[in-house]
């Protein structure tokens, strides 16, 4: 489960949370979301503009 | 990099300009002070007998504020990085909005009350009306910058509570997910062409508007599985808010309460309209090769940088900024100093919008400027095209501007 963050606000797209509030249920993967879906907090970002965040893989 | 712009901040920052700084955590309460204004004036109405009480407000609102502007001028003072990361989690700036929107309620409810059971002329009325209607341009700009802060739960509902005083259901998703996406565009209802008189834009931008968001609600219902029509539905729970507190209002105050209401209401959003209207004014932003218009730049609002003004709207006036970042809470606002500039602040502007061919006078001129004289950069009403290019298209001025700042 991989989490994406808008590049202008702080909001991070977790898949494992997904995000209710717009209608994209936990568990929705990136790959699901639509590629017009904007940031849902600053609405001036859309998908092809977030990027990955870098986690420490469990174990590590 | 941002240290050294950090550092650069710090020095040119004068002893006056930090003295203002801090006092400015104050001048805020100016939020508050709008309907305490219109309380008072009504109270004062009904002890002296004289109806002309209820002109107050709007006097202040028009007259006041653009003279207290032109004699105070503009605010330099940008907060620097560290104090933004100081202001940016201040609770302060936000329970001034909090404490804000009760007033405005207490507001709407006390001056309805005043004009129906006083005994006042139509003329007097008229002046209650106005003043209610630039108390509702505040608090739309109070329901703007909490409806702004989706990740704030709180927020967001205050924000509800605020837009539901003027009726105004569908503004914070409307604004949030259709006006900044296509902010600068013909595709926009809430940006104006160049040519478009304030009316005309306003037959374009209420309507629309209203259109927008309820799609945009419906389509999130829609994404979440639910009907349109149901209690999830957040433009809906804000005019059930409205229904039920003007139903109450009318049942209290008798019959004449209700075109009251919904007539300072309708004013109010043509206050939010005239907002609207001086914010994008023929600005445009290029289509790319993809067929997407570029992002949004600073170049793509009218700024205004007056002290009063911008603290009566919030610091919208600095429109560049909240454009780049609408996230951004209204004490962080900074002044681009290359963005358009308006030549007056919102208030004075939105008189001049008032009168069409005077606001052309005023700002044709600057959207053609803007555009190197190149019309095809323009946003433009498409009535009024041909007249335009055959008055203002000079593409070569863009070229001639060019040698001249080269040599």
């Amino acid at each position: 489960m991989a989490q994406y963050q808008c590049p202008d606000c702080d909001y991070v797209y977790d898949e494992k949370k997904g995000c209710e509030r717009e209608g994209y249920p936990a568990g929705t993967t990136w790959e699901q979301i639509p590629d017009e879906f904007p940031c849902p907090d600053c609405f001036v970002r859309e998908k092809p503009d977030f990027e990955i965040v870098e986690t420490l893989e469990e174990g590590n | 990099m941002s240290h050294v712009i950090t550092q650069t901040e710090q020095v040119s920052v004068t002893p006056e300009e930090r003295k203002w700084a801090i006092a400015k955590r104050y001048w805020y309460l100016v939020t508050l002070v709008v309907p305490v204004i219109l309380i008072l004036s009504g109270v004062m109405a009904i002890e002296s007998n004289s109806g002309q009480w209820l002109w107050l407000l709007a006097v202040v609102f028009f007259i006041v504020i653009p003279i207290v502007d032109f004699i105070f001028g503009a605010d330099s003072f940008n907060p620097s990085e560290e104090e933004q990361e100081a202001l940016k989690d201040d609770g302060y700036y936000k329970k001034i909005l909090y404490v804000a929107t009760a007033f405005q309620w207490i507001g709407l409810v006390s001056m309805t009350c005043v004009v129906t059971q006083g005994d006042f002329s139509w003329f007097n009325i008229l002046g209650a009306i106005i003043s209610v209607g630039a108390m509702h341009a505040v608090g739309l700009t109070m329901s703007h910058e909490l409806g702004h802060k989706m990740n704030d739960k709180t927020q967001v509902i205050v924000a509800q509570i605020c837009s539901a005083c003027s009726g105004y259901a569908h503004f914070n998703i409307e604004h949030n997910k259709g006006h900044h996406k296509d902010v600068a565009t013909p595709d926009d209802p809430a940006s104006s062409r160049m040519g478009e008189s304030l009316y005309k834009f306003a037959l374009r931008e209420l309507p629309g508007a209203a259109r927008r968001g309820w799609t945009l609600e419906a389509s999130r219902l829609k994404r979440q599985k639910r009907r349109a029509f149901s209690m999830h539905n957040e433009l809906l729970q804000s005019l059930a808010i409205t229904i039920v507190a003007y139903g109450v209002m009318t049942y209290l105050f008798g019959w004449m309460a209700l075109p009251f209401l919904l007539i300072t209401a309708v004013y109010g959003w043509f206050q939010l309209t005239m907002a609207n209207y001086i914010e994008h004014y023929g600005l445009l932003r290029k289509t790319l090769e993809n067929g997407r218009f570029e992002r949004c730049q600073p170049h793509h609002s009218w700024n205004n940088n007056f002290k009063a003004s911008n603290l009566l709207t919030l610091h919208l006036q600095r429109h560049s900024d909240h454009h780049a970042h609408p996230t951004r809470p209204y004490q962080l606002l900074r002044d681009y100093q290359d963005a358009p500039e308006l030549p007056h602040g919102y208030p004075a502007m939105m008189g001049m919008a008032l009168i069409p061919a005077a606001w052309r006078m005023i700002m044709d001129h600057r959207v053609v400027e803007w555009a190197n004289g190149d019309m095809n950069k323009v946003n433009i009403d498409p009535a009024q095209r041909e007249e335009i290019f055959r008055q203002f298209h000079n593409p070569e001025l863009s070229s001639t501007s060019f040698k001249a700042s080269a040599a």
